[in-house]
């Protein structure tokens, strides 16, 4: 008897881990009509480049703070390290090549991405999470209004043209810190160190990090939308869209830049 | 007919909430739908419009057959529509204006001076005239259903859903929207479902009463008939009286 209950037990068990891969299963679906509707909007319909560019100016304009502060103090910390190593060796002067390399390919659009995700897809989940279950987005619908085509696709076109400029303005600011650290305060000769970086830090690397800012731009726009228009009920259901949302995008980021880094690298060099 | 359903059915997971209404509405009619809380009600005026689909059955608007229908067709069907929302629902980043005009501007046809003034004209009707800048969080309860009203009969719809127009007003708030419902009735010569629990309310604003109990459309009579009904289960409803069940329970 106490066998079949166990049976039945480890059964029960089995089925609920298949239920919550059906659960994941289905989500991957929802997450991909997502991407076909947003595809599709982009095909039939004009967007209204006023929302584009109002979504332009909330996730670039007011993510300059996070940005800055990012971009500045990895530059910065990326130097100290690298010239603690190369000091050893009495190679200083690459201080800054590693850094360039270090920022263009990898931390710039990585930490850059991180951090929007922070910012701006907490904000578009909590929002449209908030118009969710308000029914704001079925008063969308009901006003013959598509809310991929109203909602989605000006947050999407806005993270996907703003994402590499904010990259590129955290990997500029980076490189720039790092050379007044290594200037003034590590005592590395800039001429040099700068005549080095220039020498080690190839095209491709910069190419590379912003070909991936476009994805990662996309996939922040793509989690948030679709973890606020799937929201749950109430105060409850927006904490747990956002909180989702953030997490989400993260480690997406974090996973799609290893195959990126992998698969640029096969097709460019 | 302006709208007919045929044995509409809708569960959510194991609860079956609508199981095989059937019912149909003519162009001009003032209809309200009454029926417990949690009753299907809302969800009924919600397979109208097409924002969900029925498990089975079939809704046709003006002879057009909603079912089956993808969310870009069904834009298309929802123009002929104007919906009230229990809770206005306005778009909290927009001001009173351009909540009222969103589809007028959304669609490109009508010039911006005419969106004014066609604005102007139906906040007039609801007695909000000069709020037009006024933001949504500004407004009273009230004001914003009233606000949710002029939004949905602005761009002239065939026909007028309220979901719970009165709930959550106070007995004059509650009035007014009554007296707004009817003036736009008799303005626009729209056809008209309201789903409400306030027994006062659906006298007012309609001339047919729809009574849905347990998933199915139980009483399909004129006011006055609801009102002097002897059937136990209106006759509960209609007098706010709860089942011997919920006495138990209470005492």
């Amino acid at each position: 008897m106490t066998s079949v209950a166990k049976q039945l037990a480890r059964a029960r068990d089995w089925l609920e881990e298949l239920v919550r891969v059906r659960e994941w299963l289905s989500g991957l679906g929802r997450g991909t009509l997502l991407c076909r509707e947003i595809a599709v909007s982009l095909v039939k319909v004009k967007p209204v480049w006023r929302d584009v560019v109002y979504q332009m100016y909330f996730i670039g304009v007011k993510s300059q703070a996070v940005v800055v502060i990012t971009g500045m103090f990895t530059g910065m910390v990326l130097c100290a390290q690298a010239y603690i190593q190369f000091h050893r060796v009495k190679m200083d002067s690459l201080t800054l090549a590693v850094v360039s390399v270090s920022m263009g390919s990898e931390l710039g659009p990585v930490l850059t991405g991180l951090m929007v995700a922070g910012r701006v897809g907490a904000a578009i989940a909590a929002e449209i999470g908030t118009m969710r279950v308000t029914e704001q987005i079925d008063a969308l619908r009901t006003l013959a209004a598509h809310p991929v085509d109203y909602l989605v696709v000006p947050r999407f076109l806005a993270m996907f043209l703003t994402m590499p400029l904010l990259t590129v303005e955290s990997i500029s600011l980076g490189i720039g810190a790092a050379y007044l650290v290594a200037a003034f305060l590590l005592g590395v000769n800039p001429a040099y160190a700068w005549q080095q970086m220039l020498h080690h830090t190839d095209d491709l690397d910069m190419l590379t990090g912003i070909i991936k800012t476009f994805v990662f731009g996309g996939v922040i726009a793509v989690v948030s939308c679709y973890k606020g228009l799937g929201c749950a009920q109430g105060a409850e259901g927006v904490g747990h869209a956002t909180t989702e949302a953030v997490v989400y995008s993260s480690i997406t980021i974090l996973i799609s830049n290893f195959f990126l880094t992998m698969l640029l690298n096969t097709l460019l060099r | 007919m302006m709208i007919d359903v045929r044995n509409v059915r809708k569960s959510f997971g194991a609860l079956r909430v609508l199981d095989g209404v059937d019912f149909s509405v003519e162009k001009g009619q003032a209809v309200a739908i009454i029926g417990v809380s949690g009753g299907g009600k809302s969800v009924l005026l919600k397979l109208l419009i097409g924002l969900i689909p029925p498990d089975a059955g079939e809704i046709q608007i003006a002879g057009q057959r909603m079912t089956g229908m993808e969310e870009r067709q069904l834009l298309v069907v929802r123009r002929k529509f104007g919906m009230l929302f229990q809770g206005a629902a306005l778009f909290d980043s927009l001001n009173v204006e351009d909540n009222v005009g969103f589809l007028l501007r959304r669609e490109g046809r009508t010039s911006g001076p005419e969106i004014t003034r066609r604005v102007a004209e139906v906040l007039e009707l609801v007695g909000l005239e000069g709020t037009q800048k006024k933001m949504p969080a500004e407004l009273s309860g009230g004001m914003r259903k009233r606000v949710g009203l002029a939004r949905a009969v602005v761009y002239r719809p065939e026909i007028v859903l309220y979901d719970e127009p009165t709930t959550g007003l106070d007995p004059i708030a509650a009035d007014s929207i009554d007296q707004l419902i009817s003036r736009v009735v008799e303005t626009y010569h729209v056809t008209s479902i309201a789903v409400t629990h306030d027994m006062r309310s659906a006298r007012r604003i309609s001339r047919r009463i729809l009574m849905l109990h347990q998933g199915r459309i139980y009483a399909d009579q004129t006011p006055d008939e609801i009102f002097k009904s002897k059937d136990p289960v209106i006759y509960r409803f209609v007098n706010g009286i709860a089942d011997p069940i919920g006495k138990n329970l209470l005492s």
